[in-house]
Protein backbone atom coordinates (compact mmCIF):
# COMPACT_ATOMS: atom_id res chain seq x y z
CA UNK A 1 0.00 0.00 0.00
CA UNK A 2 1.26 3.48 -0.85
CA UNK A 3 2.28 5.70 2.03
CA UNK A 4 -0.48 8.22 1.35
CA UNK A 5 -2.94 5.34 1.55
CA UNK A 6 -1.55 4.58 5.00
CA UNK A 7 -2.20 8.19 5.95
CA UNK A 8 -5.78 7.84 4.65
CA UNK A 9 -6.22 4.60 6.58
CA UNK A 10 -5.03 6.45 9.66
CA UNK A 11 -7.92 8.92 9.30
CA UNK A 12 -10.54 6.16 9.26
CA UNK A 13 -11.93 4.84 12.52
CA UNK A 14 -12.13 1.05 12.91
CA UNK A 15 -15.35 -0.84 12.15
CA UNK A 16 -16.87 1.94 10.04
CA UNK A 17 -18.49 1.86 6.60
CA UNK A 18 -16.17 3.08 3.87
CA UNK A 19 -16.65 3.67 0.13
CA UNK A 20 -13.38 4.01 -1.78
CA UNK A 21 -14.09 5.79 -5.08
CA UNK A 22 -11.35 4.84 -7.51
CA UNK A 23 -10.22 1.86 -5.47
CA UNK A 24 -7.58 0.77 -8.01
CA UNK A 25 -6.01 -2.53 -7.07
CA UNK A 26 -8.03 -2.60 -3.85
CA UNK A 27 -5.03 -2.25 -1.50
CA UNK A 28 -6.78 0.24 0.78
CA UNK A 29 -9.98 -1.85 0.87
CA UNK A 30 -8.04 -4.95 1.80
CA UNK A 31 -6.16 -3.07 4.51
CA UNK A 32 -9.31 -1.53 5.99
CA UNK A 33 -11.09 -4.90 6.08
CA UNK A 34 -8.20 -6.86 7.56
CA UNK A 35 -6.69 -4.31 9.95
CA UNK A 36 -9.61 -2.06 10.89
CA UNK A 37 -12.59 -4.40 10.57
CA UNK A 38 -14.26 -1.91 8.24
CA UNK A 39 -17.10 -2.65 5.84
CA UNK A 40 -15.05 -1.30 2.94
CA UNK A 41 -16.29 -1.26 -0.65
CA UNK A 42 -14.92 0.15 -3.85
CA UNK A 43 -15.91 1.77 -7.12
CA UNK A 44 -13.37 1.55 -9.93
CA UNK A 45 -13.48 2.71 -13.55
CA UNK A 46 -10.81 0.35 -14.90
CA UNK A 47 -12.46 -3.03 -15.53
CA UNK A 48 -9.17 -4.92 -15.22
CA UNK A 49 -8.70 -3.55 -11.71
CA UNK A 50 -12.33 -4.36 -10.86
CA UNK A 51 -11.89 -7.96 -11.97
CA UNK A 52 -8.63 -8.24 -10.07
CA UNK A 53 -10.18 -6.84 -6.90
CA UNK A 54 -13.26 -9.08 -7.03
CA UNK A 55 -11.02 -12.05 -7.76
CA UNK A 56 -9.33 -11.20 -4.46
CA UNK A 57 -12.68 -11.31 -2.71
CA UNK A 58 -13.05 -7.54 -2.41
CA UNK A 59 -16.43 -5.90 -3.00
CA UNK A 60 -15.77 -3.60 -5.95
CA UNK A 61 -18.17 -2.45 -8.63
CA UNK A 62 -17.45 -1.00 -12.02
CA UNK A 63 -18.39 2.64 -12.11
CA UNK A 64 -17.06 6.16 -11.70
CA UNK A 65 -17.29 9.15 -9.40
CA UNK A 66 -19.29 11.29 -11.83
CA UNK A 67 -22.07 8.83 -12.57
CA UNK A 68 -22.42 6.30 -9.78
CA UNK A 69 -22.41 8.19 -6.47
CA UNK A 70 -25.83 9.67 -7.15
CA UNK A 71 -27.47 6.24 -6.76
CA UNK A 72 -26.51 5.73 -3.13
CA UNK A 73 -28.82 6.83 -0.33
CA UNK A 74 -27.94 9.62 2.13
CA UNK A 75 -25.60 8.61 4.94
CA UNK A 76 -24.88 5.18 3.47
CA UNK A 77 -21.25 5.42 4.61
CA UNK A 78 -19.15 6.90 7.37
CA UNK A 79 -16.30 7.78 5.00
CA UNK A 80 -16.17 8.27 1.24
CA UNK A 81 -12.62 8.28 -0.10
CA UNK A 82 -11.46 9.80 -3.40
CA UNK A 83 -7.76 9.18 -4.04
CA UNK A 84 -5.83 11.23 -6.60
CA UNK A 85 -8.92 11.46 -8.79
CA UNK A 86 -10.63 14.79 -8.08
CA UNK A 87 -8.64 16.55 -10.83
CA UNK A 88 -9.82 13.98 -13.40
CA UNK A 89 -13.58 13.96 -12.79
CA UNK A 90 -16.04 15.86 -14.98
CA UNK A 91 -17.67 17.85 -12.18
CA UNK A 92 -15.47 18.05 -9.08
CA UNK A 93 -17.85 20.22 -7.08
CA UNK A 94 -20.78 17.88 -7.70
CA UNK A 95 -18.64 14.83 -6.85
CA UNK A 96 -17.71 16.45 -3.50
CA UNK A 97 -21.36 17.21 -2.82
CA UNK A 98 -22.31 13.60 -3.53
CA UNK A 99 -19.47 12.30 -1.34
CA UNK A 100 -20.65 14.40 1.60
CA UNK A 101 -24.27 13.44 0.97
CA UNK A 102 -23.73 9.69 1.06
CA UNK A 103 -20.92 9.85 3.63
CA UNK A 104 -20.49 11.66 6.94
CA UNK A 105 -16.87 12.38 6.08
CA UNK A 106 -15.03 12.76 2.79
CA UNK A 107 -11.35 11.98 2.42
CA UNK A 108 -9.90 13.59 -0.70
CA UNK A 109 -6.39 13.50 -2.07
CA UNK A 110 -5.25 15.33 -5.20
CA UNK A 111 -2.02 16.52 -6.82
CA UNK A 112 -1.29 20.14 -5.96
CA UNK A 113 -1.00 22.37 -9.04
CA UNK A 114 0.49 25.13 -6.85
CA UNK A 115 3.79 23.27 -6.34
CA UNK A 116 6.81 25.52 -6.94
CA UNK A 117 8.20 23.38 -9.76
CA UNK A 118 5.00 23.85 -11.78
CA UNK A 119 4.93 27.57 -11.10
CA UNK A 120 8.58 27.92 -12.08
CA UNK A 121 8.18 25.97 -15.31
CA UNK A 122 5.21 28.04 -16.40
CA UNK A 123 7.04 31.24 -15.49
CA UNK A 124 10.35 30.43 -17.14
CA UNK A 125 9.25 28.39 -20.16
CA UNK A 126 5.80 29.81 -20.74
CA UNK A 127 4.44 26.36 -21.48
CA UNK A 128 2.22 23.89 -19.61
CA UNK A 129 4.36 22.32 -16.89
CA UNK A 130 5.39 18.67 -17.04
CA UNK A 131 6.59 16.91 -13.89
CA UNK A 132 6.58 13.37 -12.54
CA UNK A 133 3.15 14.09 -11.00
CA UNK A 134 1.77 15.96 -14.04
CA UNK A 135 3.41 13.71 -16.58
CA UNK A 136 1.11 13.85 -19.60
CA UNK A 137 0.99 16.66 -22.22
CA UNK A 138 -2.00 19.04 -22.07
CA UNK A 139 -3.75 17.43 -25.06
CA UNK A 140 -3.51 13.95 -23.61
CA UNK A 141 -4.02 14.40 -19.88
CA UNK A 142 -7.01 12.97 -18.04
CA UNK A 143 -6.48 15.71 -15.45
CA UNK A 144 -9.01 18.22 -16.74
CA UNK A 145 -9.61 20.04 -13.44
CA UNK A 146 -6.25 20.76 -11.82
CA UNK A 147 -6.33 22.92 -8.71
CA UNK A 148 -4.03 24.19 -5.98
CA UNK A 149 -4.39 23.60 -2.26
CA UNK A 150 -5.62 27.20 -1.88
CA UNK A 151 -8.18 26.70 -4.65
CA UNK A 152 -9.48 23.62 -2.89
CA UNK A 153 -9.72 25.39 0.45
CA UNK A 154 -11.71 28.17 -1.19
CA UNK A 155 -14.13 25.65 -2.66
CA UNK A 156 -14.54 24.01 0.75
CA UNK A 157 -15.29 27.38 2.31
CA UNK A 158 -17.80 28.26 -0.44
CA UNK A 159 -19.54 24.91 -0.05
CA UNK A 160 -19.42 25.10 3.72
CA UNK A 161 -17.37 21.99 4.32
CA UNK A 162 -15.45 21.75 7.54
CA UNK A 163 -11.77 20.79 7.20
CA UNK A 164 -11.20 18.30 10.00
CA UNK A 165 -7.65 17.52 9.02
CA UNK A 166 -5.30 18.31 6.15
CA UNK A 167 -1.75 17.46 5.18
CA UNK A 168 0.63 17.95 2.30
CA UNK A 169 2.34 14.87 1.02
CA UNK A 170 5.19 14.40 -1.41
CA UNK A 171 4.84 12.19 -4.48
CA UNK A 172 6.00 9.05 -2.69
CA UNK A 173 3.34 9.68 -0.07
CA UNK A 174 5.76 10.79 2.67
CA UNK A 175 4.10 13.36 4.84
CA UNK A 176 5.63 16.76 4.12
CA UNK A 177 6.58 18.96 7.06
CA UNK A 178 4.59 22.08 6.09
CA UNK A 179 1.65 21.40 8.35
CA UNK A 180 1.52 24.80 9.98
CA UNK A 181 1.40 26.99 6.90
CA UNK A 182 -1.07 26.45 4.11
CA UNK A 183 0.94 28.82 1.90
CA UNK A 184 4.13 26.81 2.34
CA UNK A 185 2.21 23.59 1.79
CA UNK A 186 0.77 25.06 -1.39
CA UNK A 187 4.30 25.82 -2.57
CA UNK A 188 6.10 22.66 -1.48
CA UNK A 189 3.43 19.95 -1.25
CA UNK A 190 3.10 17.66 -4.27
CA UNK A 191 -0.08 15.96 -3.06
CA UNK A 192 -2.74 17.22 -0.69
CA UNK A 193 -4.90 15.16 1.62
CA UNK A 194 -8.08 16.46 3.26
CA UNK A 195 -10.57 15.06 5.73
CA UNK A 196 -13.81 17.00 5.28
CA UNK A 197 -17.14 16.97 7.04
CA UNK A 198 -20.51 18.33 6.10
CA UNK A 199 -21.60 21.88 6.99
CA UNK A 200 -24.21 20.59 9.41
CA UNK A 201 -21.58 18.37 11.01
CA UNK A 202 -21.62 14.63 11.36
CA UNK A 203 -24.96 13.27 12.36
CA UNK A 204 -25.16 11.07 15.42
CA UNK B 1 -35.87 -33.99 -38.09
CA UNK B 2 -35.31 -36.45 -35.32
CA UNK B 3 -38.50 -37.89 -33.90
CA UNK B 4 -37.04 -39.82 -31.02
CA UNK B 5 -39.37 -39.84 -28.02
CA UNK B 6 -37.64 -38.41 -24.96
CA UNK B 7 -37.17 -40.95 -22.23
CA UNK B 8 -39.77 -40.28 -19.56
CA UNK B 9 -39.00 -43.19 -17.32
CA UNK B 10 -35.53 -42.14 -16.23
CA UNK B 11 -35.07 -42.26 -12.49
CA UNK B 12 -33.63 -39.18 -10.84
CA UNK B 13 -32.56 -38.57 -7.27
CA UNK B 14 -35.54 -36.71 -5.87
CA UNK B 15 -37.64 -35.88 -2.83
CA UNK B 16 -41.44 -35.67 -2.68
CA UNK B 17 -43.17 -32.93 -0.70
CA UNK B 18 -46.67 -34.28 -0.16
CA UNK B 19 -47.96 -30.99 1.25
CA UNK B 20 -46.92 -29.32 -2.00
CA UNK B 21 -46.52 -25.64 -2.65
CA UNK B 22 -48.77 -22.57 -2.92
CA UNK B 23 -48.04 -20.91 -6.26
CA UNK B 24 -48.08 -17.21 -7.13
CA UNK B 25 -51.10 -17.85 -9.39
CA UNK B 26 -53.14 -18.94 -6.37
CA UNK B 27 -53.12 -22.65 -7.18
CA UNK B 28 -51.85 -25.08 -4.57
CA UNK B 29 -49.69 -27.64 -6.35
CA UNK B 30 -49.40 -30.95 -4.48
CA UNK B 31 -47.56 -33.19 -4.31
CA UNK B 32 -44.31 -31.64 -5.55
CA UNK B 33 -41.29 -33.71 -6.52
CA UNK B 34 -37.92 -31.97 -6.59
CA UNK B 35 -35.15 -33.80 -8.45
CA UNK B 36 -31.66 -32.75 -7.47
CA UNK B 37 -27.97 -33.57 -7.38
CA UNK B 38 -25.46 -32.69 -4.69
CA UNK B 39 -21.67 -32.48 -4.87
CA UNK B 40 -19.11 -32.27 -2.09
CA UNK B 41 -19.87 -32.68 1.59
CA UNK B 42 -22.02 -30.65 3.92
CA UNK B 43 -19.89 -29.37 6.82
CA UNK B 44 -20.89 -30.38 10.38
CA UNK B 45 -21.97 -26.76 10.97
CA UNK B 46 -24.04 -26.95 7.74
CA UNK B 47 -22.64 -23.61 6.66
CA UNK B 48 -20.90 -24.40 3.37
CA UNK B 49 -23.87 -25.00 1.07
CA UNK B 50 -24.12 -23.34 -2.34
CA UNK B 51 -27.23 -23.60 -4.49
CA UNK B 52 -26.57 -23.53 -8.23
CA UNK B 53 -29.59 -22.50 -10.32
CA UNK B 54 -29.82 -23.72 -13.89
CA UNK B 55 -30.91 -21.80 -16.97
CA UNK B 56 -33.94 -22.35 -19.23
CA UNK B 57 -32.89 -25.65 -20.75
CA UNK B 58 -30.46 -26.77 -18.06
CA UNK B 59 -31.04 -29.34 -15.36
CA UNK B 60 -29.67 -30.66 -12.09
CA UNK B 61 -26.81 -32.50 -13.80
CA UNK B 62 -24.46 -29.60 -13.28
CA UNK B 63 -21.25 -31.57 -12.84
CA UNK B 64 -21.92 -35.20 -13.74
CA UNK B 65 -22.78 -36.80 -17.05
CA UNK B 66 -26.24 -36.16 -18.41
CA UNK B 67 -28.27 -39.39 -18.19
CA UNK B 68 -29.85 -38.89 -21.62
CA UNK B 69 -27.06 -37.45 -23.71
CA UNK B 70 -24.06 -38.85 -21.84
CA UNK B 71 -22.40 -35.43 -22.17
CA UNK B 72 -20.52 -33.86 -19.24
CA UNK B 73 -22.58 -31.75 -16.85
CA UNK B 74 -23.48 -28.29 -18.16
CA UNK B 75 -21.14 -26.52 -15.70
CA UNK B 76 -18.61 -29.28 -15.12
CA UNK B 77 -15.84 -26.81 -15.92
CA UNK B 78 -16.97 -24.61 -13.03
CA UNK B 79 -18.21 -27.03 -10.35
CA UNK B 80 -15.92 -29.74 -9.02
CA UNK B 81 -12.90 -30.49 -6.85
CA UNK B 82 -10.44 -27.60 -7.08
CA UNK B 83 -12.63 -25.72 -9.57
CA UNK B 84 -13.96 -22.18 -8.95
CA UNK B 85 -17.04 -23.58 -7.21
CA UNK B 86 -14.83 -25.96 -5.27
CA UNK B 87 -16.59 -29.12 -4.10
CA UNK B 88 -13.61 -29.87 -1.85
CA UNK B 89 -14.75 -26.88 0.21
CA UNK B 90 -18.40 -26.36 -0.60
CA UNK B 91 -21.52 -28.50 -0.64
CA UNK B 92 -23.20 -27.80 -3.97
CA UNK B 93 -26.91 -28.39 -4.54
CA UNK B 94 -28.56 -28.16 -7.95
CA UNK B 95 -32.19 -29.04 -8.52
CA UNK B 96 -34.31 -29.27 -11.63
CA UNK B 97 -36.65 -26.25 -11.72
CA UNK B 98 -40.35 -26.49 -11.05
CA UNK B 99 -42.00 -26.95 -14.45
CA UNK B 100 -38.96 -28.80 -15.75
CA UNK B 101 -38.78 -32.23 -17.32
CA UNK B 102 -35.90 -33.93 -15.52
CA UNK B 103 -37.72 -35.28 -12.48
CA UNK B 104 -39.11 -32.17 -10.78
CA UNK B 105 -42.88 -31.74 -11.04
CA UNK B 106 -43.76 -30.20 -14.38
CA UNK B 107 -46.14 -30.49 -17.31
CA UNK B 108 -45.02 -34.05 -18.01
CA UNK B 109 -45.74 -35.18 -14.43
CA UNK B 110 -48.90 -37.20 -13.86
CA UNK B 111 -51.92 -35.72 -12.18
CA UNK B 112 -54.99 -37.52 -10.90
CA UNK B 113 -58.24 -36.58 -12.59
CA UNK B 114 -61.59 -36.48 -10.71
CA UNK B 115 -62.44 -39.93 -12.03
CA UNK B 116 -59.29 -41.34 -10.47
CA UNK B 117 -57.37 -41.84 -13.71
CA UNK B 118 -53.94 -40.34 -14.26
CA UNK B 119 -52.60 -38.33 -17.16
CA UNK B 120 -49.81 -35.80 -17.66
CA UNK B 121 -50.55 -32.18 -16.74
CA UNK B 122 -49.64 -30.96 -20.21
CA UNK B 123 -50.83 -27.44 -20.90
CA UNK B 124 -53.09 -27.61 -17.83
CA UNK B 125 -49.99 -27.31 -15.65
CA UNK B 126 -50.48 -24.11 -13.63
CA UNK B 127 -48.51 -21.06 -14.74
CA UNK B 128 -45.48 -20.76 -12.52
CA UNK B 129 -43.09 -17.95 -11.71
CA UNK B 130 -39.38 -17.75 -10.98
CA UNK B 131 -40.35 -17.24 -7.33
CA UNK B 132 -42.33 -20.51 -7.40
CA UNK B 133 -39.18 -22.25 -8.65
CA UNK B 134 -37.25 -20.74 -5.76
CA UNK B 135 -39.93 -21.80 -3.25
CA UNK B 136 -39.52 -25.38 -4.43
CA UNK B 137 -35.73 -25.08 -4.01
CA UNK B 138 -36.28 -23.70 -0.50
CA UNK B 139 -38.27 -26.83 0.39
CA UNK B 140 -35.35 -28.94 -0.77
CA UNK B 141 -32.79 -26.87 1.13
CA UNK B 142 -34.85 -27.19 4.33
CA UNK B 143 -35.24 -30.90 3.69
CA UNK B 144 -31.44 -31.15 3.59
CA UNK B 145 -31.31 -29.49 7.02
CA UNK B 146 -29.75 -26.22 5.86
CA UNK B 147 -30.96 -22.90 7.25
CA UNK B 148 -28.47 -20.53 5.63
CA UNK B 149 -26.84 -20.85 2.22
CA UNK B 150 -23.33 -19.55 1.81
CA UNK B 151 -24.22 -18.60 -1.75
CA UNK B 152 -26.75 -18.90 -4.52
CA UNK B 153 -25.23 -18.87 -8.01
CA UNK B 154 -26.76 -18.95 -11.47
CA UNK B 155 -26.63 -17.56 -14.99
CA UNK B 156 -29.40 -16.32 -17.28
CA UNK B 157 -32.70 -17.68 -15.91
CA UNK B 158 -30.56 -19.13 -13.12
CA UNK B 159 -29.57 -15.55 -12.30
CA UNK B 160 -33.25 -14.60 -12.04
CA UNK B 161 -33.63 -17.36 -9.46
CA UNK B 162 -30.60 -16.02 -7.59
CA UNK B 163 -32.28 -12.60 -7.40
CA UNK B 164 -35.57 -14.13 -6.22
CA UNK B 165 -33.70 -16.10 -3.56
CA UNK B 166 -32.09 -12.91 -2.26
CA UNK B 167 -35.37 -10.99 -2.41
CA UNK B 168 -37.63 -13.68 -0.92
CA UNK B 169 -35.33 -15.30 1.64
CA UNK B 170 -32.73 -12.60 2.42
CA UNK B 171 -31.80 -14.12 5.77
CA UNK B 172 -30.99 -17.45 4.08
CA UNK B 173 -28.64 -16.05 1.44
CA UNK B 174 -25.22 -14.88 2.61
CA UNK B 175 -23.96 -14.21 -0.91
CA UNK B 176 -25.68 -13.98 -4.29
CA UNK B 177 -24.04 -14.34 -7.70
CA UNK B 178 -26.42 -13.36 -10.50
CA UNK B 179 -24.65 -13.89 -13.83
CA UNK B 180 -25.63 -12.70 -17.32
CA UNK B 181 -29.11 -11.85 -16.14
CA UNK B 182 -31.51 -8.96 -15.64
CA UNK B 183 -33.85 -7.63 -12.94
CA UNK B 184 -36.72 -8.04 -15.40
CA UNK B 185 -37.30 -9.86 -18.68
CA UNK B 186 -37.05 -7.30 -21.46
CA UNK B 187 -39.59 -6.80 -24.24
CA UNK B 188 -37.02 -8.09 -26.73
CA UNK B 189 -36.53 -11.30 -24.75
CA UNK B 190 -40.28 -11.82 -24.35
CA UNK B 191 -40.50 -11.41 -28.13
CA UNK B 192 -37.88 -14.10 -28.72
CA UNK B 193 -39.68 -16.43 -26.34
CA UNK B 194 -42.94 -15.80 -28.17
CA UNK B 195 -41.38 -16.81 -31.51
CA UNK B 196 -40.12 -19.99 -29.85
CA UNK B 197 -43.57 -20.78 -28.53
CA UNK B 198 -45.28 -20.06 -31.83
CA UNK B 199 -42.90 -22.49 -33.53
CA UNK B 200 -44.10 -25.20 -31.13
CA UNK B 201 -47.79 -24.29 -31.53
CA UNK B 202 -47.41 -24.43 -35.32
CA UNK B 203 -46.17 -28.01 -35.30
CA UNK B 204 -49.07 -30.34 -36.27
CA UNK B 205 -47.64 -32.90 -33.89
CA UNK B 206 -48.20 -30.56 -30.94
CA UNK B 207 -51.88 -31.63 -30.88
CA UNK B 208 -52.95 -28.75 -28.67
CA UNK B 209 -50.38 -29.81 -26.09
CA UNK B 210 -51.76 -33.38 -25.74
CA UNK B 211 -49.09 -34.92 -27.95
CA UNK B 212 -48.52 -37.83 -25.57
CA UNK B 213 -51.94 -39.23 -26.55
CA UNK B 214 -50.66 -39.87 -30.08
CA UNK B 215 -47.24 -41.03 -28.95
CA UNK B 216 -45.70 -38.10 -30.77
CA UNK B 217 -43.73 -35.01 -29.86
CA UNK B 218 -43.71 -31.66 -31.65
CA UNK B 219 -40.09 -32.26 -32.53
CA UNK B 220 -39.95 -29.90 -35.48
CA UNK B 221 -41.51 -26.98 -33.62
CA UNK B 222 -39.36 -27.51 -30.56
CA UNK B 223 -36.24 -27.81 -32.71
CA UNK B 224 -37.02 -24.54 -34.52
CA UNK B 225 -37.62 -22.90 -31.15
CA UNK B 226 -34.23 -24.10 -30.00
CA UNK B 227 -32.48 -23.03 -33.21
CA UNK B 228 -33.88 -19.52 -32.98
CA UNK B 229 -33.07 -19.24 -29.28
CA UNK B 230 -29.58 -20.59 -29.82
CA UNK B 231 -28.74 -17.67 -32.11
CA UNK B 232 -29.57 -15.29 -29.27
CA UNK B 233 -27.10 -17.11 -27.01
CA UNK B 234 -24.19 -16.39 -29.36
CA UNK B 235 -22.79 -13.26 -30.92
CA UNK B 236 -22.00 -12.22 -34.46
CA UNK B 237 -18.29 -12.43 -33.67
CA UNK B 238 -18.66 -15.94 -32.24
CA UNK B 239 -20.68 -17.16 -35.23
CA UNK B 240 -18.18 -15.64 -37.64
CA UNK B 241 -15.25 -17.16 -35.81
CA UNK B 242 -16.88 -20.60 -35.62
CA UNK B 243 -18.49 -20.84 -39.05
CA UNK B 244 -17.89 -17.80 -41.21
CA UNK B 245 -19.50 -18.34 -44.60
CA UNK B 246 -18.15 -21.84 -44.96
CA UNK B 247 -20.32 -24.26 -46.90
CA UNK B 248 -20.64 -27.91 -46.13
CA UNK B 249 -20.82 -30.29 -49.11
CA UNK B 250 -22.59 -33.56 -48.66
CA UNK B 251 -21.76 -35.79 -51.61
CA UNK B 252 -24.22 -38.41 -52.79
CA UNK B 253 -27.31 -36.52 -51.69
CA UNK B 254 -30.24 -36.33 -54.04
CA UNK B 255 -33.54 -34.49 -54.17
CA UNK B 256 -33.82 -31.13 -52.45
CA UNK B 257 -30.30 -31.44 -51.15
CA UNK B 258 -28.72 -32.27 -54.48
CA UNK B 259 -26.05 -29.98 -55.91
CA UNK B 260 -27.50 -27.37 -58.19
CA UNK B 261 -30.80 -27.15 -56.32
CA UNK B 262 -31.80 -24.18 -54.21
CA UNK B 263 -30.68 -25.81 -51.00
CA UNK B 264 -28.09 -28.10 -52.50
CA UNK B 265 -25.43 -26.73 -50.25
CA UNK B 266 -25.65 -26.06 -46.60
CA UNK B 267 -23.81 -23.34 -44.73
CA UNK B 268 -21.99 -24.72 -41.74
CA UNK B 269 -23.94 -22.44 -39.44
CA UNK B 270 -27.19 -24.00 -40.74
CA UNK B 271 -25.90 -27.47 -40.13
CA UNK B 272 -24.81 -26.50 -36.62
CA UNK B 273 -28.22 -25.05 -35.75
CA UNK B 274 -30.04 -28.12 -37.11
CA UNK B 275 -27.83 -30.31 -34.96
CA UNK B 276 -28.59 -28.14 -31.93
CA UNK B 277 -32.30 -28.42 -32.65
CA UNK B 278 -32.40 -32.17 -33.20
CA UNK B 279 -30.35 -33.06 -30.12
CA UNK B 280 -32.45 -30.75 -27.97
CA UNK B 281 -35.78 -32.46 -28.72
CA UNK B 282 -34.38 -35.73 -27.42
CA UNK B 283 -33.92 -34.32 -23.96
CA UNK B 284 -36.54 -31.62 -23.53
CA UNK B 285 -40.31 -31.55 -23.24
CA UNK B 286 -42.21 -29.01 -25.33
CA UNK B 287 -44.76 -28.18 -22.63
CA UNK B 288 -41.94 -27.62 -20.14
CA UNK B 289 -40.38 -25.23 -22.65
CA UNK B 290 -43.66 -23.30 -22.83
CA UNK B 291 -44.11 -23.24 -19.04
CA UNK B 292 -40.56 -22.14 -18.25
CA UNK B 293 -40.29 -19.48 -20.97
CA UNK B 294 -43.55 -18.02 -19.64
CA UNK B 295 -42.11 -17.92 -16.11
CA UNK B 296 -39.16 -15.95 -17.45
CA UNK B 297 -41.47 -13.53 -19.23
CA UNK B 298 -43.31 -12.79 -15.97
CA UNK B 299 -40.07 -12.05 -14.13
CA UNK B 300 -39.87 -8.44 -12.96
CA UNK B 301 -38.39 -7.58 -9.58
CA UNK B 302 -40.08 -4.19 -9.56
CA UNK B 303 -43.54 -5.41 -10.62
CA UNK B 304 -45.01 -5.40 -7.11
CA UNK B 305 -43.28 -2.15 -6.15
CA UNK B 306 -44.29 0.38 -8.83
CA UNK B 307 -41.25 -0.55 -10.87
CA UNK B 308 -38.79 0.08 -8.03
CA UNK B 309 -36.34 -2.80 -8.36
CA UNK B 310 -34.46 -1.83 -5.23
CA UNK B 311 -37.49 -2.24 -2.95
CA UNK B 312 -37.28 -6.05 -2.64
CA UNK B 313 -33.71 -5.64 -1.36
CA UNK B 314 -34.28 -2.92 1.27
CA UNK B 315 -32.15 -3.65 4.30
CA UNK B 316 -30.48 -6.65 2.69
CA UNK B 317 -27.26 -7.94 4.23
CA UNK B 318 -26.53 -10.28 1.33
CA UNK B 319 -23.24 -9.76 -0.54
CA UNK B 320 -23.93 -9.50 -4.27
CA UNK B 321 -21.62 -10.10 -7.20
CA UNK B 322 -23.16 -9.19 -10.54
CA UNK B 323 -21.37 -10.46 -13.64
CA UNK B 324 -22.15 -9.57 -17.25
CA UNK B 325 -20.37 -10.24 -20.54
CA UNK B 326 -19.47 -7.53 -23.02
CA UNK B 327 -20.89 -9.31 -26.09
CA UNK B 328 -24.09 -10.59 -24.44
CA UNK B 329 -26.94 -8.91 -26.30
CA UNK B 330 -29.68 -11.09 -24.78
CA UNK B 331 -28.90 -9.96 -21.21
CA UNK B 332 -26.69 -6.94 -21.93
CA UNK B 333 -24.43 -5.22 -19.41
CA UNK B 334 -26.82 -2.26 -19.33
CA UNK B 335 -29.42 -4.46 -17.60
CA UNK B 336 -26.86 -5.69 -15.07
CA UNK B 337 -25.94 -2.06 -14.42
CA UNK B 338 -29.61 -1.26 -13.71
CA UNK B 339 -29.54 -4.06 -11.17
CA UNK B 340 -26.29 -2.81 -9.63
CA UNK B 341 -27.71 0.69 -9.27
CA UNK B 342 -30.94 -0.63 -7.78
CA UNK B 343 -28.82 -2.40 -5.16
CA UNK B 344 -26.76 0.79 -4.63
CA UNK B 345 -29.98 2.61 -3.78
CA UNK B 346 -30.39 0.39 -0.73
CA UNK B 347 -26.64 0.57 0.03
CA UNK B 348 -26.26 -3.16 -0.53
CA UNK B 349 -22.82 -4.74 -0.70
CA UNK B 350 -22.36 -5.08 -4.47
CA UNK B 351 -19.54 -6.16 -6.71
CA UNK B 352 -20.16 -5.66 -10.42
CA UNK B 353 -17.90 -6.96 -13.16
CA UNK B 354 -18.30 -6.98 -16.93
CA UNK B 355 -16.16 -9.73 -18.44
CA UNK B 356 -14.62 -8.95 -21.81
CA UNK B 357 -15.70 -11.75 -24.17
CA UNK B 358 -16.88 -12.16 -27.75
CA UNK B 359 -18.83 -15.34 -27.00
CA UNK B 360 -22.20 -13.72 -26.32
CA UNK B 361 -24.68 -14.85 -23.67
CA UNK B 362 -23.29 -18.40 -23.62
CA UNK B 363 -19.95 -17.06 -22.33
CA UNK B 364 -20.96 -17.96 -18.78
CA UNK B 365 -20.87 -21.64 -19.78
CA UNK B 366 -17.59 -21.40 -21.66
CA UNK B 367 -13.89 -20.96 -20.97
CA UNK B 368 -13.37 -17.40 -19.72
CA UNK B 369 -10.42 -17.24 -17.31
CA UNK B 370 -11.35 -13.80 -15.91
CA UNK B 371 -14.83 -15.11 -15.19
CA UNK B 372 -13.46 -18.16 -13.38
CA UNK B 373 -11.20 -15.95 -11.27
CA UNK B 374 -14.12 -13.68 -10.42
CA UNK B 375 -16.34 -16.55 -9.27
CA UNK B 376 -13.58 -18.19 -7.27
CA UNK B 377 -12.46 -14.95 -5.65
CA UNK B 378 -15.95 -13.78 -4.78
CA UNK B 379 -16.86 -17.13 -3.20
CA UNK B 380 -13.58 -17.27 -1.25
CA UNK B 381 -14.19 -13.73 -0.03
CA UNK B 382 -17.77 -14.62 0.93
CA UNK B 383 -16.56 -17.71 2.81
CA UNK B 384 -14.02 -15.58 4.67
CA UNK B 385 -16.64 -12.99 5.63
CA UNK B 386 -19.02 -15.77 6.66
CA UNK B 387 -16.33 -17.09 8.98
CA UNK B 388 -15.85 -20.38 7.15
CA UNK B 389 -12.24 -21.45 7.29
Amino acid sequence: MRLDQRLIAGMIRPRTRVLDVGSGDGALLDYLFRNSGCDARGIEIDMKEVTRSVAHGLPVMHGDADHDLAHYPDNAFDYVVLQRTLQAVERPREVLRQMLRIGRYAIVSFPNFGHWRLRLQLLTRGRMPMTSVWSRPWYDTPNIHPCTILDFLTLCRDEGYGVQQWMAVDEDGERAPWRRSIRLANLFGEQALFLLRRKDGPRP
Amino acid sequence: MDNAIPATSLSHQSVTFAEGLPLDCGFHLAPVDVAYRTYGRLSPARDNAIVVCHALTGDQYVADPHPLTGKPGWWSRMVGPGLPIDTDRFFVICSNVLGGCMGTTGPRSPRTLPDGTQEPWGTDFPPITIRDMVRAQKLLVEHLGITRLLAVVGGSMGGMQVLEWAATYPECVFAALPIATSPFHSAQNIAFNEVSRQAIFADPQWHGGRYWECGEIPARGLAVARMMAHITYLSEAALTRKFGRRVRHEPGKSGAGAPGSLFGEMFEVESYLRHQGSTFVRRFDANSYLTITRAMDYFDLGAEHDGDMSHPFAGTRTRFCIVSFSSDWLFPTSQSRLLARALNRVAANVSFVEIESDKGHDAFLLDEPDFDRTIRGFLCGAAEHAGIA
